[in-house]
């Protein structure tokens, strides 16, 4: 009953995540399992990035940096180092777990405006960093030698094996979502949300929880972009660090509804679902990123809370309900 | 008798304004302080300062024994301090129940989830919001706002509660309730010091009485001294008769 209790918020969001990553394993088919990979992939982001969004209420437009600079980590000691996909995985997350720590103690003080401006800063100053770093290749960056696939059973076989690893990490990251948000430690975070002063005057240690949320939500980003750039072969700072790329976490997370669990996974869901329309779509394919702009412009004036933050404040009930 | 606050020559400026001078102060457990002055004479500014919010430039200030002076509003929260803000400041997206579970929670006592519920189930019956504990507390109105604040500083149990102006706003009869609710808190054993400007309510109230004017001490004593103390009423009103009809009003 008690145990119950305290799950029941997480059976729709495992099922929506399941149920997305049994469809190409059914179907058989690899394209659908592309369009899950990237779904999913989003799902996991945008998850991470509502600990700090959603929870805490810190906006962050650089969030992508975890992604890129956890991934280049973990690719390098992949392709310069030998080491295992396992091992370089877990390093990706280590790096990107650290950076934010380290980043946390210095930007966290900032408030509002000044955060978010910060983080773009952060964003392009680990691309200029990434570019004139040597050891990562520099500007051409780090390209994967074709026979490391053979370790993983053959190029298919290596997709098939990211593909699993990315419905493992976002059932993981919507899990650790739900967990935070439940928890004693996810109370913090609201309160700190809600009113940073009033929670510290009620004993909230703000600065480590704050610190603590950041990491939360960088370690995910690194261990995918490991994954990511493993899959795709190579890595440069370009695709490393795509600023537009932040900004579509923000609309996803802001479009199902921060601060929830179930909202950013139906944002990654519906932003997903309208970006592969518009990119096929002779009129849209070279606008998409404007249409995901004014889509953000549209949340933030008419339903700030999103989607599923819009329901939850219609009833008690719809609060209980859905996470 | 244990003294749980002192505070020696506090002294905080801001820039060229002189907010506190010298304040110095014991408090034995068990005491409801009364805080009063005109507009301006540096009474909250007193109280964010023994909270931590701000830091004073000269002085000390001992909780229970310890030198708390340059110490983070959460920590003061840890050892057992609780305020309520005299403008609120609800959690507004968060429920009323999760508002007074932050309290319980993050206050000296650590209170895991399930024992911060209990707590809030509790604290919310004793201030009477035990119907709204399912609402959003930004659709309160401004008297269950008040005992919202109430009800968080209270869920942490605290030794020392600090209450900003908690009648202001209310009506008489909520005024009446809220007394019986000082009077109950102070029972349990809570130390409390309150800032108020209804005199009747703090005169009632308060053992002893703490007046400050431009940032100085001007008086300290048991009510009746205060209300008898001609420095007082000068500082308070300009005008003796004006302040006897206040303190008769109803």
């Amino acid at each position: 009953m008690n145990l119950w209790h305290k799950i029941r918020g997480l059976i729709l969001p495992l099922l929506a995540v399941g149920g997305l990553a049994i469809w190409p394993v059914i179907t058989g088919n690899a394209s659908n399992r592309e369009t899950a990979f990237t779904i999913l992939k989003a799902v996991a982001l945008a998850s991470s990035l509502n600990i700090l969004l959603g929870y805490t209420g810190y906006v962050s437009f650089g969030h992508i940096v975890f992604y890129g600079f956890g991934g280049y980590v973990g690719f390098y000691l992949l392709t310069a180092q030998g080491y295992s996909l396992w091992i370089a995985l877990l390093a990706g997350g280590l790096a990107s777990g650290i950076l934010a720590f380290l980043l946390g103690k210095a930007v966290l003080r900032l408030r509002g405006a000044y955060f978010a401006l910060s983080t773009i800063g952060i964003n392009e100053a680990m691309k200029a960093f990434m570019n004139n770093f040597d050891l990562f290749g520099g500007p051409t960056g780090i390209t994967l030698h074709f026979s490391i696939y053979k370790e993983y059973g053959g190029v298919t076989e290596a997709l098939q094996t990211a593909f699993y690893i990315i419905v493992a990490l976002s059932l993981i990251a919507v899990t650790l979502s739900y967990f935070v948000r439940t928890s004693k430690f996810g109370l913090g975070l609201l309160a700190i949300r809600e009113n940073e002063d009033a929670a510290e005057v009620m004993g909230v240690f703000a600065p480590n929880y704050k610190t603590w949320a950041y990491v939360l939500s960088a370690i995910i980003p690194g261990i995918i972009g490991v994954l990511f750039f493993f899959k795709n072969g190579n890595v440069e700072p370009h695709d490393a660090f795509p600023l537009h790329a932040s900004i579509e976490l923000l609309v996803m997370v802001m479009l199902g509804g921060q601060g929830t669990v179930l909202g950013p996974i139906l944002g990654a869901f519906a932003y997903q679902g309208m970006r592969g329309y518009l990119v096929t779509s002779d009129f849209f394919k070279d606008i998409q990123l404007s249409v995901s702009g004014a889509l953000l412009l549209i949340i933030v004036l008419f339903i700030p809370a999103g989607a599923i933050g819009w329901l939850r404040q219609r009833s008690p009930l719809l609060r209980r309900v859905l996470a | 008798m244990t003294i749980i606050l002192q505070v020696q020559g506090v002294t905080k400026r801001f820039g060229g304004l002189q907010a506190l001078t010298d304040v110095t102060f014991d408090l034995p457990k068990g005491q409801i302080l009364g805080l009063i002055g005109p507009n301006g004479a540096g009474k909250t500014t007193l109280f964010n300062t023994i909270n931590g919010v701000y830091s004073p430039e000269e002085g000390r200030i001992l909780f229970l024994g310890k030198d708390i002076t340059t110490k983070t509003p959460y920590i003061h929260a840890n050892m057992g301090m609780a305020r309520t803000h005299q403008i609120v400041q609800p959690l507004n997206e968060l429920t009323v129940r999760e508002n007074v579970m932050v309290g319980a929670c993050f206050g000296h006592e650590n209170q895991n989830l399930a024992n911060a519920a209990r707590i809030a189930n509790e604290v919310l019956e004793f201030v009477q919001l035990e119907e709204r504990a399912d609402q959003l507390a930004g659709s309160l109105n401004v008297a269950q706002k008040k005992r919202l604040e109430m009800a968080r500083a209270l869920a942490s149990h605290p030794t020392l509660l600090l209450l900003d102006e908690v009648l202001a706003g209310l009506n008489h009869s909520e005024i009446d309730g809220m007394i019986q609710m000082i009077h109950d808190i102070r029972d349990q054993g809570v130390t409390i010091i309150m800032i108020e400007h209804l005199m009747r309510a703090v005169m009632n109230i308060s053992d002893r009485i703490l007046v400050l004017d431009y940032g100085q001490q001007i008086a300290e004593g048991s009510p009746q001294e205060i209300a008898d103390d001609p420095k007082v009423i000068e500082a308070y009103l300009g005008d003796p008769e004006l302040a006897r009809k206040l303190m008769e009003e109803k």
